[in-house]
């Protein structure tokens, strides 16, 4: 590369609305469900039915848009998209283009040389979601389901104010937690329920102007997000390299791929014919609903994380983390609130559950176990009745397949020894055998006694504190 | 009682002689079939008559009547309804080959409302394919004769409706107004029509054609008989986030039929008299007004602005809108479908090309490009500024006037044939209806007189916003002073 380029990014965010019912009908949001039953003549587009909105959107919108300190348009209007496509049986998506609900506001990001930037927003709109579309390749026909039609979404417009791909996964995370905090969406990439379209031009390192963008779509998790940006500025910058031009359009990424290529561009881009839509009055947002649905804001990340720091005096690090996903900070919460130790409830949390999380490529909202039955593992800890290495195979058994942490021990015979005459003779025997190691001890080799110990514990088949081990086989020894 | 003394009685009069058990619901509507299946081959009012079903319906409503269940002063009375009204299993076509087939799985609201004081549905009166067109010769399925002299159009687009009532063969239908679709084939066919105020009425179940537009309205032989049907009919729903929701509207239209316009102000757009207005019509209009000042009113001309801009812009609107709420109609989901097609694209153009109609294609294409980028201001958002303008202007002149009275439409109803040709013409005899339209307001047509073919000519009397009582006051008094000089009972 022969010149320093610049790379510029902005992001078109859609979130699904975690209202029970959908945005313009009485039907149910949830996911899945048997094709075509999660839908009525309003939602699937039946010639003389009308949109009816639903005010939770416009509640969950808001409250999105005062926590990013966006201005909350007062009178707010739908506007109509027209496309034919069949997921689409109204021909035409309600939208907002002209009077969106939100406007400004922003996102703070950490930059990695742990500086902070603003990424300003756009707009954040309220909009339908549309139906799902099955190819059955073996008989070559199209089939539509209608379940996800008229699923309330909210689209957050970034300004082209981003310059990595680090930027870019910061900033959907602090989105992300947000929204979550909130509890407006569970924001599931895997399940769609938060998708991002990247918008991405490179230009000459302290160039003024923006270079020509292209759309890229279809990036279903974070890592897909950070190899398609990667990829994207690569490729715009081997085209201007070999004095190419980029085109304006729309890109779709194929992860297993790791390339993108060409949907439509801007040539055949469709003319939406955008227009007020005529069925739905304007929205009117008074000063009494904001303060309502302001006084209604959950404890957000930054209070949290400064509580935590604060009450339970977590180091800042795992302060960050525990709070960085609500489900994480929930389950902290949790077993904290069950009497355990906060220090003791963040080391599972932050080792092995996250290693697990890692391992098994779990998200925090999906995690199986509960905080009672972490609680209940750190109650059998403290009681002594299983040690720290039993604790991790039945904290293993808990986040695969969410067992009973007491039944589990029960079942498996994992409960220590409790009889220290038992134990005693135990390590009597252990002494016996094993003179050499013993020698060790005595001639002042105190780690000597480590050897002994194993021995013991295995011995014991594991069932014993190995603390306790550790202080008869020091007593007997020394006797 | 005989099958011609059922016809001869309006829908109240009808209603009132089933509760009186002087007839019955059975009887009534076999009255209406008879004389249907015996004449309409000369008119053509119906795209389909429900016989099996309103028989059935009849004998239910009447056994309902007959137990106390049903008291209100429809019930038992036939109706008509537009083919643009949605009723649950039963063809709702618009007029239109695209949806030759379509059976809604649901029923509008208005409808309903009828059926639950007990209305039994007739058949599906015929229209101008999805409500486009002045003169009912735009349907699918054929026109519609005039019930004075059937070469003559009768109106449009809520022709059928008209000319059903007109030729006796029901005693009231449900139209839909759009521009003028309910007024003015009410004054081509010599019936009264009412368009009630944009919300007075549910449009769900309603395909719309211009849904800033649209409103369901009556169409009866008397005054009295609109305010019943629209007294049962209005009111909010919540189905319809466009309906009036505000308890403060009283809607209790029926209180209004009072014979009293004593010290009511009604202005006289003078415009409305000028240039293009047939004499006839004139004649017989300004006439009416005469007989409302006899009986008390103080009537005055005045000047309406805005009058010239009202065609363009609602043209503007209303095709804007249909050609996105007519997007829905691709062949996919249900309705006509090509028989051959090749991919995707095939199937829309296809389907589209072969089930819409010339007018309703045109009106699609030029909805379709105002709306573009590049020609969305200079169109679609300069309409929507006159129409601000014209509400602006009907709002400074009610500020003055009660009412206002104007002709429904230029001239009497011509001839067959001789309108489509001239689409541009066609549009302009839209003059003196689209704007009530475009500022939401209420107006009813009466009959005043004939020309001399004895086509009949009707009057519009329109008022402000929600004062939709004024108009039917107005209108009653007028039907009644009429009726006396005509020495006919009062």
């Amino acid at each position: 590369m022969s010149k320093e380029y610049e790379i510029v990014i902005g992001l078109e965010v859609h979130v699904e609305l975690a209202t029970k019912t959908k945005i313009f009908c009485g039907c149910t949001t949830e996911f899945g469900g048997e094709p075509n039953t999660h839908c009525c003549p309003v939602c699937s587009g039946m010639p003389g039915t009308l949109p009816t909105l639903n005010k939770k959107v416009v509640e969950f919108a808001a409250a999105v848009g005062l926590a990013l300190g966006c201005d909350i348009t007062r009178k707010c209007k739908f506007d109509r998209k027209n496309y034919f496509y069949p997921d689409l049986p109204k021909a035409y998506q309600i939208s907002q283009l002209y009077l969106p609900i939100c406007r400004n506001g922003g996102v703070t990001i950490e930059t990695k040389d742990g500086g902070e930037k603003f990424i300003r927003l756009h707009e954040i709109h309220m909009e339908e979601d549309a139906g799902k579309l099955i190819h059955d390749e073996w008989t070559g026909q199209s089939l539509i389901d209608f379940n996800r039609c008229g699923v309330p979404l909210i689209e957050i417009v970034s300004e082209p104010d981003m310059r990595s791909a680090d930027e870019v996964i910061s900033y959907l995370t602090n989105l992300k937690s947000t929204i979550e905090y909130l509890g407006v969406s569970d924001c599931k990439m895997q399940e769609g329920s938060m998708r991002a379209d990247v918008n991405l031009s490179v230009r000459e390192a302290g160039a003024e102007e923006f270079g020509t963008r292209t759309e890229m779509k279809n990036l279903n998790s974070f890592k897909a997000i950070a190899r398609a940006i990667e990829a994207e500025a690569a490729r715009q910058i081997d085209l201007i390299e070999d004095g190419g031009t980029v085109r304006q359009e729309t890109r779709r990424w194929d992860d297993a791929k790791g390339a993108s290529y060409a949907m439509r561009s801007k040539e055949d881009a469709q003319d939406y014919r955008y227009f007020p839509e005529p069925d739905l009055p304007p929205i009117e947002i008074s000063e009494e609903f904001l303060a309502e649905i302001k006084s209604r804001e959950p404890e957000m990340r930054a209070e949290k994380k400064a509580r935590y720091i604060d009450d339970y005096a977590l180091p800042e690090y795992d302060a960050d983390i525990l709070t960085g996903t609500k489900a994480l900070a929930d389950m902290f919460e949790g077993a904290v609130a069950l009497g355990c130790k906060p220090k003791e409830v963040s080391n599972w949390l932050m080792v092995d559950t996250l290693r697990l999380m890692k391992e098994d490529g779990v998200d925090a909202s999906d995690l199986k176990f509960t905080a009672e039955q972490l609680a209940a593992l750190i109650g059998l800890l403290d009681a002594g009745k299983i040690n720290r290495p039993t604790s991790r195979e039945v904290f293993e058994a808990m986040f695969r397949e969410a067992v009973d942490p007491a039944a589990y021990v029960e079942e498996k015979g994992l409960i220590m020894e409790q009889d220290d005459d038992a134990l005693r003779a135990v390590i009597e025997q252990v002494i016996a055998d094993n003179p050499k190691s013993v020698a060790d001890y005595k001639g002042g080799k105190k780690k000597a006694i480590g050897a002994l110990v194993g021995q013991t514990m295995k011995a014991m088949k594991g069932k014993a504190d190995p603390g306790t081990v550790n202080r008869m086989l020091a007593e007997l020894l020394d006797e | 009682m005989t099958a011609s003394e059922i016809i001869s009685l309006s829908a109240l009069e009808l209603g009132q002689a089933i509760k009186e058990g002087r007839t019955t619901s059975p009887e009534a509507v076999d009255a209406y079939l008879e004389k249907i299946a015996a004449e309409d081959g000369r008119f053509h009012s119906y795209i389909t008559v429900l016989a099996d079903e309103a028989r059935a319906r009849a004998a239910e409503v009447q056994a309902k009547i007959e137990a106390g269940e049903l008291t209100g002063p429809l019930a038992g009375v036939p109706v008509a309804l537009k083919d643009n009204l949605c009723t649950k299993g039963l063809l709702t076509t618009c007029a239109s080959k695209i949806l030759y087939n379509f059976r809604p799985p649901y029923t509008a609201t208005a409808v309903q409302k009828l059926l639950d004081a007990g209305a039994v549905i007739l058949g599906k009166a015929n229209m101008d394919e999805f409500a486009m067109g002045s003169t009912t010769e735009t349907s699918y399925f054929g026109p519609t004769g005039n019930p004075v002299d059937p070469e003559h159009v009768p109106g449009g687009s809520s022709g059928g409706s008209a000319a059903a009532v007109g030729a006796y063969l029901a005693p009231y239908a449900l139209g839909t107004d759009t521009g003028g679709s309910i007024r003015q084939p009410a004054s081509y066919c010599g019936v009264v029509g009412m368009k009630p105020t944009y919300g007075a009425v549910s449009r769900y179940g309603l395909i719309a054609y211009g849904s800033s537009l649209d409103q369901i309205g009556p169409l009866a032989h008397t005054v009295s008989d609109c305010a019943a049907v629209l007294e049962t009919i209005a009111g909010h729903d919540e189905r319809d986030s466009t309906s009036a929701g505000d308890p403060a509207i009283d809607m209790h239209y029926t209180d209004a039929l009072v014979r009293d316009v004593k010290g009511m102000k009604i202005g006289i757009p003078s415009s409305y008299f000028g240039e293009g207005l047939d004499h006839e019509v004139k004649e017989a209009v300004l006439a009416a007004a005469e007989v409302l000042r006899a009986e008390g009113a103080e009537i005055e001309e005045f000047d309406l602005p805005m009058v010239d801009y009202a065609i363009p812009a609602y043209y503007v609107i209303a095709m804007a809108e249909c050609s996105s709420n007519l997007s829905r109609f691709d062949g996919v989901k249900y309705g006509y479908r090509t028989e051959r097609f090749e991919d995707l694209q095939d199937i829309y153009k296809r389907s589209r090309s072969e089930g819409f109609g010339t007018e309703v294609k045109r009106r699609l294409m030029i909805g379709a490009f105002v709306l573009s980028s590049g020609y969305y201001d200079a169109y679609y958002n300069k309409a929507l500024k006159v129409r601000a303008c014209i509400k602006k202007a009907f709002d400074e002149a009610f500020a003055k006037y009660d009412v206002i009275l104007a002709p429904a439409a230029p001239t009497t109803a011509p001839k067959k044939g001789e309108s489509l040709s001239d689409p541009l013409k066609m549009y302009l005899s839209d003059i003196y209806t689209v704007s009530v339209n475009l500022a939401g307001l209420p107006g009813i047509t009466v009959p005043v007189g004939q020309d001399a073919k004895g086509l009949p000519i009707g009057m519009q009397i329109l008022g402000n916003t929600f004062c939709d009582k004024t108009i039917i006051r107005a209108a009653y008094t007028y039907e009644q002073a009429a009726k006396e000089r005509k020495g006919g009972r009062a």
